[in-house]
């Protein structure tokens, strides 16, 4: 496609930059040129400054000159005047798919090797997990931490139990290609305002075995029974395929204080990015099957020394 | 003022090469943050400092070479108070977050229009001047404040037309890649007429006076004149190589930048080539080291720009520290260093001395600074291109070889030097608002009288 509207402009750009070249070469001839009347240009202002009339320095005349004559070359070879394509059929579209393509027919061997192997027996391929270390580094690093180890809205990937979506290689490939989204509705109404969240807080924190209101955690019980036990299971347990976690083992992705219990409890999480959550976006498209395949294998390997 | 403005900027340059080391120097306050904080010290330093420095000496010098009174003094008046409102106005607006998010243009449609009444008002008096002047022939130095004066005023107007929503938020009048095109043919410029010709303007004026000594050539100023203003209109699509920009407008931004080597360096011969039969004089002028090493960084800074506009260099330079090096080589070491030649030898005249209160501590600000500059600039040198080649590495198997956090922490060091060389360049301005107060303590503001007898020597 032209970049052009019409062959106006793009007579326009050829003609004014030819005109500017020559513009140029004109004021370096005709005023090297010009017969040197006196040394002296014989003004005088502000009492005492004068100029002098040297001729242009020999070697700043030649590196113009040498200067103009690449500019005119480059124009030559590569695109530049208008919608001339230049002699050297050069693009940088093309620049870039040349070096991709060389990339991509010097490394499919090894990535094919790999996505022949299950993921289980490539968790264990040094070289593999090297070439996947680095992929994850680069790409998931920045969320799931350089170890792994998760942060604060970020589940850790070294245990099998924090990730709510499951920890086998199906899970996680799914995880990898399609992303997650997962829904946490907000609570606060339902469970009959702060005072119910703060009840239901203390079962929470009951079924991890942390510090709890005795006196609360019985009604707690009821109202979870009542609200929470559809997704997270009766006994809390949560259940992998909604992506609901687990209570009961003292992983808490979004803090496990009380005053972060209550927060999630009360306003929900719902992946929403103008709300701070965020979703694990999906890599198909961005990664290649193999190494989506390779990014598996390394993060099963993670939970499965 | 702009020796205020310069003290004001260099240290609003110091928080955010701070932030860069330590992030917690934002206090967790917004109106601190990097984002608010850079374009601050930008602004500061480009239009504060630099506009101040360039507006003054432009009204001295026209007078002086005019041989004349300015034209219309009350409009120069307003141009001065008005551009001071500029500064304030925008100094209040990005800390408070109003911002227009273009480069170097950050400013909102308010102050965009008041800048162009200001400017033009500028160009009224200047031209004005020039008009009723009472030498037959226009001195070079006006040639360039004019150049300038005049380009300025279209690229500002060009660049900022812009749609307001509400009084503090507005809407470039392009989209995409034109308004990409159009900022940067904006931003280029801002350091080709700005930052370039108009201070080329105040070097061949101070340089010559100082010196003692004539222009070295009238027809190298000629056509370095015209080269220069013509090829730096071009030069802006340099700073999208390996964009959504055309192939086309590509290949004109880099050897139109190519080209620009050499009416740069005519600029920089004609300065230095005036110190013929004076080189002695820089053992004991410290004025002149400052105007002679102005002429050196920008020789230097023109030679890195042509070389970093060729697209195979900048595909490694682009987006790494080594532009910020080479911006405040020319910054620091071009604009900053002619500009307080240049003061050096206005300030006392306009106290009716003739000389500073202590040019001993002329000369340490020099050595201060200098030695401030080549930390500064070759640290980022240094952590740019290193910085290029770790992006790039790429392993046989096709990843990365290193992470970005990698090339952030293998950086700190050297922004540590860098953080060092800017102290000592604001020591350096420290002295000299020192060095400002005391002699305008030691004499009092006069009239400084037109040259009126001189007639040329022809006439």
């Amino acid at each position: 496609m032209s970049d052009f509207t019409s062959n106006f402009w793009n007579l326009y750009i050829a003609i004014l930059t030819i005109a500017g070249i020559i513009f140029c070469i004109w004021l370096l001839v005709a005023v090297g040129k010009r017969e040197q009347k006196s040394s002296d240009s014989s003004h005088v202002w502000d009492g005492d400054l004068t100029e002098l009339n040297n001729q242009l320095p020999g070697w700043w005349r030649w590196m113009f000159w040498g200067l103009l004559i690449f500019s005119i070359g480059y124009l030559v070879y590569f695109p530049g005047l208008g919608s001339f394509k230049g002699t050297g059929d050069w693009t940088q579209i093309k620049q870039f798919d040349e070096e991709m393509t060389a990339l991509q027919a010097k490394t499919k061997p090894t990535y094919d090797s790999y996505l022949a192997m299950a993921a289980e027996d490539l968790s264990k391929n040094k070289n593999a997990m090297e070439t996947a270390g680095r992929i994850f580094s680069n790409e998931c690093a920045r969320c799931h931490g350089s170890d792994a180890g998760g942060g604060a809205g970020f589940p850790s990937l070294k245990s099998g139990d924090a990730m709510s979506w499951g920890g086998d290689v199906a899970a996680i490939k799914q995880s990898i290609t399609e992303g997650r989204t997962g829904v946490m509705t907000p609570m606060g109404e339902a469970v009959g305002g702060a005072p119910g969240v703060k009840a239901v807080v203390a079962y929470m924190r009951s079924l991890s075995g942390l510090s709890h209101d005795e006196g609360l955690m019985a009604q707690g019980g009821k109202l979870f029974e009542d609200n929470c036990a559809a997704c997270h299971g009766a006994d809390g347990k949560g259940v992998k395929e909604m992506g609901a976690p687990n209570l009961t083992d003292n992983i808490w992705v979004y803090g496990g204080s009380e005053a972060a219990m209550t927060k999630v409890v009360e306003l929900g999480k719902n992946s929403n990015l103008a709300q701070g959550d965020f979703a694990m976006p999906a890599y198909k498209g961005v990664l290649s099957q193999a190494q989506i395949h390779l990014l598996t294998a390394y993060v099963w390997g993670k939970s499965h020394k | 003022m702009a020796v205020i403005w310069g003290i004001v900027g260099l240290l609003v340059g110091l928080v955010i090469s701070l932030q860069l080391l330590w992030p917690a120097f934002n206090f967790d306050l917004p109106w601190l943050t990097y984002g608010r904080l850079r374009p601050l010290h930008t602004n500061a330093i480009i239009f504060a400092f630099g506009g101040c420095a360039l507006i003054g000496t432009s009204y001295y010098i026209v007078q002086r070479t005019c041989q004349t009174r300015l034209f219309a003094s009350g409009l120069a008046a307003f141009t001065f108070w008005g551009w001071q409102l500029v500064i304030l106005l925008a100094a209040l607006s990005l800390v408070f977050g109003f911002t227009s998010g273009k480069e170097y243009a950050e400013l909102e449609w308010p102050i965009d229009l008041l800048i162009a009444v200001v400017w033009v008002s500028y160009a009224i008096v200047f031209f004005g001047t020039i008009a009723k002047r009472r030498t037959p022939h226009i001195y070079v130095a006006n040639w360039f404040y004019g150049g300038m004066i005049l380009a300025i005023a279209l690229l500002h107007i060009v660049n900022s037309a812009e749609i307001p929503v509400t009084l503090f938020k507005s809407y470039s009048a392009y989209s995409g890649v034109q308004d990409a095109m159009v900022q940067w043919w904006y931003g280029h410029n801002a350091v080709g007429f700005f930052l370039t010709a108009g201070f080329l303007g105040m070097m061949y004026y101070f340089v010559p006076k100082q010196a003692g000594r004539p222009i070295y050539s009238y027809r190298l100023s000629v056509v370095h004149f015209w080269a220069l203003i013509f090829t730096y209109m071009w030069a802006g699509p340099h700073h999208l190589l390996y964009t959504a920009l055309p192939d086309w407008a590509q290949t004109l931004g880099m050897i139109f930048s190519v080209i620009l080597l050499a009416p740069s360096w005519g600029g920089m011969i004609n300065g230095i080539m005036t110190m013929s039969g004076a080189w002695h004089r820089l053992r004991d002028d410290p004025i002149l080291k400052f105007l002679i090493v102005a002429l050196s960084f920008y020789g230097m800074s023109t030679f890195e720009g042509p070389a970093l506009s060729v697209k195979t260099i900048n595909a490694l330079s682009h987006y790494t520290d080594w532009t910020i090096g080479h911006v405040h080589s020319g910054a620091l070491g071009w604009v900053g260093f002619i500009t307080m030649g240049s003061l050096y030898y206005l300030i006392p005249r306009l106290y009716g001395r003739t000389e500073m209160w202590s040019t001993k501590l002329i000369n340490t600000h020099f050595w201060v600074a200098t030695i401030g500059i080549v930390l500064y600039v070759a640290a980022l040198w240094i952590a740019g291109v290193m910085q290029g080649l770790m992006w790039r590495a790429v392993n046989d198997d096709g990843t990365l070889t290193y992470t970005y956090i990698q090339s952030v922490k293998a950086s700190m060091p050297f922004y540590m030097i860098r953080l060092v060389g800017g102290v000592l360049y604001f020591l350096g301005m420290l002295l000299m608002f020192y060095n400002m107060i005391k002699t305008i303590g030691q004499g009092k503001s006069v009239d400084v009288a037109v040259p009126m007898a001189s007639a040329p020597a022809h006439a």
